[in-house]
């Protein structure tokens, strides 16, 4: 260590060292990580600086994830915002393109990992459009997908709101969130063997039917999810407190939203009913009755209604999608057997696996089947070369994906425009001017996903 | 088999597939970008149909063999098969739906700008119910103000930009694809794609008209070496400040360790036998 420049303590190992000073031009720095707080106020207060920069993160409880904000404060007051992002950049997009098509989803699921089933979507109606089978995808497997993406869409409002609420200090709205959200994972588990990360939704439809009883669980956590809805309303929206600290708090308008391409929950908390599920309809919302939610007031505590109440209409869409299932029977996968994976899952002995009638069929009796399942799976299909661009509403925004096919059996370039990575450049106009404590708000009621921004 | 390809063979392999021979003979013999001729060795009717499309498809590149892998002898004799890369052709007038009332809005919005629509444009592409623009970069920033401004056009929000880079379109390497969505006109949409030389990477910035691109651009630049001129900062975003290349780009190797696991050793991705 070296002796020189030392602010508090010889043996921390995080403390300035003689290149920061250099490189912080005669200004002086501060190493805020751990020891004797009121040491490090001291020596702070003995500079008479009102004007300090704050670097919040990129390891902090309440920046979401690995996000860096780069603060310039005047005593309380914070006059430029900037956020750093790539701390969790995992080159998702790049290794897609050295897998098959199938492949792809597995990957692209681990984006914004609130939203998998998103992702998913919009890469398989993606790939969908490039094949020219949008239309024969099937109906079961539509409304599979709806069903599927409005629980995902509860299950990641639930964590905004409830980590939200625990960066302002209030954790029991963290355990109602993830109360709430474990019965909606419980469902995502039944239904695809995995509570997130799930690779469900498969270009052509979906990997696997419901499981028996999945459509009875579906029914009992409906009424069960709308009391921790309403619990949640109960517990925030009247709270003084609560108020005080979002009414008013990251105030973005619609001209601003506009101009920095903002869309999801706080575009709508501006009053404008902008939805892809009703502007630009997939997988069938067209035929759903759901409202669009929005509020006037611009800022983080609109945000929090619009998430709440769009929960509930998530739950209008669940309840009419779970009817439909009922009465809508059939192949959950593309009929084209050049496209949809040869075998269904089953559960074995030993785990989860091929069903046994097709291993039979594969290994005793059918060469072609096998050469035919061997091909597909390790190969993958070919597509037809060319571009195209879907988007799908996710829980934070438009999710669009971009893929790219130079006609080979792997994508030549998939892009995510994730809606988090986005949005999160609003973060500087929504914090400058107020408080440093309302930056925390005000990046809660963004929203945003490490994960999804920096892929 | 050695990658010297015989027309001959690769007729008779094309009849051994049951393609028409006469297409391949022609798209073997002729290198050049643009073909000629209604087919191209694929069968028109599972080329994608869209209104008003010409039926000259865009070579991009060719494929050889039939089944993917390269890196085995040739044991099906169907590896001398050349099959050319079709990308959707340009499309004619009406281009059907809305993308008609789209280029003619932009033709008018064009007028009194920097540039005229026939100037800015250099190709319109229908495909699979998507409109692309081609634009020529230099104009870049003209369209982009009359897509957002004109009554007409009206998309209010450029969904960012996304980088391909085509390493075999010599002159043409890197493309930045924007879309741009309406919320005005009922979700309208429009893809313009512009196009820069490797050896020339610039591509003006439309942070300007849509300031919400300024994150997208930082990091087409940071994965594929786009330099956008005229953008307020652009530094990388994803990969750290001092990271050497763009990750994105083709020539860029995925990298990767490979893994044994019981005895074996699985080669890292992009060693593994590619069948694309």
């Amino acid at each position: 260590m070296s002796t020189t420049q030392q602010p508090h303590i010889d043996t921390d190992i995080y403390a300035t060292s003689a290149a920061d000073t250099a490189a912080s031009e005669g200004a002086h720095v501060f190493n805020a990580a751990g020891g004797d707080w009121d040491q490090l106020v001291d020596e702070a207060a003995a500079l008479h600086e009102e004007r300090i920069v704050v670097n919040m993160g990129p390891q902090h409880p309440s920046t979401h994830g690995v996000l860096r904000l780069i603060l310039e404060l005047d005593g309380e007051t914070v006059t430029e915002t900037r956020a750093g992002i790539g701390y969790l950049h995992t080159g998702i997009e790049k290794n897609m393109e050295f897998r098959t098509w199938t492949q792809g989803v597995t990957f692209c699921t681990r984006m914004d990992y609130l939203t998998p089933m998103m992702q998913e979507a919009a890469y398989c109606l993606g790939i969908e459009r490039l094949l020219g089978i949008t239309d024969q995808i099937p109906e079961r497997a539509s409304v599979v997908r709806v069903l599927m993406m409005e629980l995902t869409r509860i299950s990641s409002h639930m964590v905004a709101i409830g980590t939200g609420g625990m960066e302002m200090g209030a954790t029991t709205v963290m355990t109602v969130g993830f109360r709430e959200r474990e019965r909606v994972l419980s469902v995502i588990e039944m239904v695809t063997g995995l509570r997130m990360n799930n690779a469900y939704i498969r270009p052509g439809g979906v990997a696997q039917d419901l499981p028996p009883g999945a459509i009875d669980k579906v029914r009992d956590i409906i009424p069960l999810v709308s009391r921790g809805i309403h619990e949640l309303e109960l517990l925030l929206l009247e709270n003084p407190v609560l108020k005080g600290r979002t009414v008013d708090v990251g105030y973005l308008d619609l001209t601003g939203c506009m101009a920095l391409g903002i869309t999801g929950p706080v575009l709508r908390a501006t009053g404008l009913p902008h939805d892809l599920r009703k502007l630009d309809p997939y997988c069938g919302y067209e035929t759903y009755d759901f409202d669009v939610v929005t509020r006037t007031s611009c800022d983080a505590y609109a945000r929090l209604c619009i998430r709440l109440d769009e929960m509930k209409q998530s739950l209008r869409i669940i309840e009419q999608a779970v009817e439909r299932l009922g009465t809508t029977p059939g192949p959950v996968m593309v009929e084209d057997k050049k496209i949809a994976w040869p075998a269904q899952l089953a559960i074995g002995s030993d785990g989860m696996g091929n069903s046994l009638d097709h291993i039979r069929e594969i290994m005793g009796t059918s060469m072609e089947s096998l050469i035919h399942h061997f091909k597909l799976v390790t190969e993958g299909f070919r597509v037809p070369p060319g571009q195209a661009y879907v988007a799908v509403e996710s829980a934070k925004g438009e999710l669009g994906c971009h893929v790219v096919s130079d006609g080979g059996t792997r994508p030549y370039r998939a892009h995510f425009r994730d809606p988090s990575f986005n949005n999160l450049q609003a973060a500087s106009a929504m914090c400058e001017g107020g408080q440093v404590a309302d930056v925390i708000v005000a990046v809660a009621s963004i929203d945003p996903v490490m994960g999804g921004v920096d892929r | 088999m050695s990658d010297e390809k015989d027309p001959k063979q690769a007729t008779a392999t094309s009849n051994a597939d049951g393609t028409r021979a006469d297409d391949v003979t022609a798209s073997v013999e002729q290198p050049a970008p643009e073909v000629a001729g209604p087919t191209t060795g694929e069968d028109p009717a599972n080329l994608p149909a869209a209104p008003g499309t010409t039926p000259d498809p865009v070579v991009v590149g060719e494929r050889r063999g039939m089944f993917g892998p390269s890196d085995t002898g040739d044991t099906s004799g169907y590896g001398g098969l050349v099959k050319p890369i079709l990308f959707p052709a340009a499309a004619v007038r009406p281009y059907g739906g809305y993308f008609d009332e789209v280029a003619d809005a932009l033709e008018r919005g064009l007028v009194g700008s920097t540039a005229s629509y026939a100037e800015a444009v250099e190709r319109v592409v229908v495909d699979r119910g998507e409109l692309t623009l081609y634009v020529r970069r230099e104009h870049l920033p003209a369209v982009a103000r009359a897509l957002r401004d004109d009554p007409a056009l009206r998309f209010e929000i450029c969904t960012g930009v996304s980088g391909v880079h085509y390493p075999h379109e010599v002159g043409r390497e890197l493309h930045a694809v924007y879309h741009f969505l309406s919320i005005t006109h009922g979700g309208r949409r429009v893809r313009v794609e512009v196009t820069a030389p490797d050896s020339d990477p610039h591509i003006p910035s439309i942070v300007e008209t849509y300031p919400g691109n300024d994150w997208h651009e930082r990091e087409t630049w940071d994965m594929f070496g786009l330099e956008f001129d005229g953008h307020p900062a652009l530094t990388r975003i994803l990969m750290p400040d001092d990271w050497p290349g763009h990750p994105q780009r083709k020539d860029y190797p995925l990298g990767g360790i490979p893994v044994e696991y019981k005895g074996a050793t699985v080669p890292p991705p992009d060693q593994r036998r590619s069948y694309s």
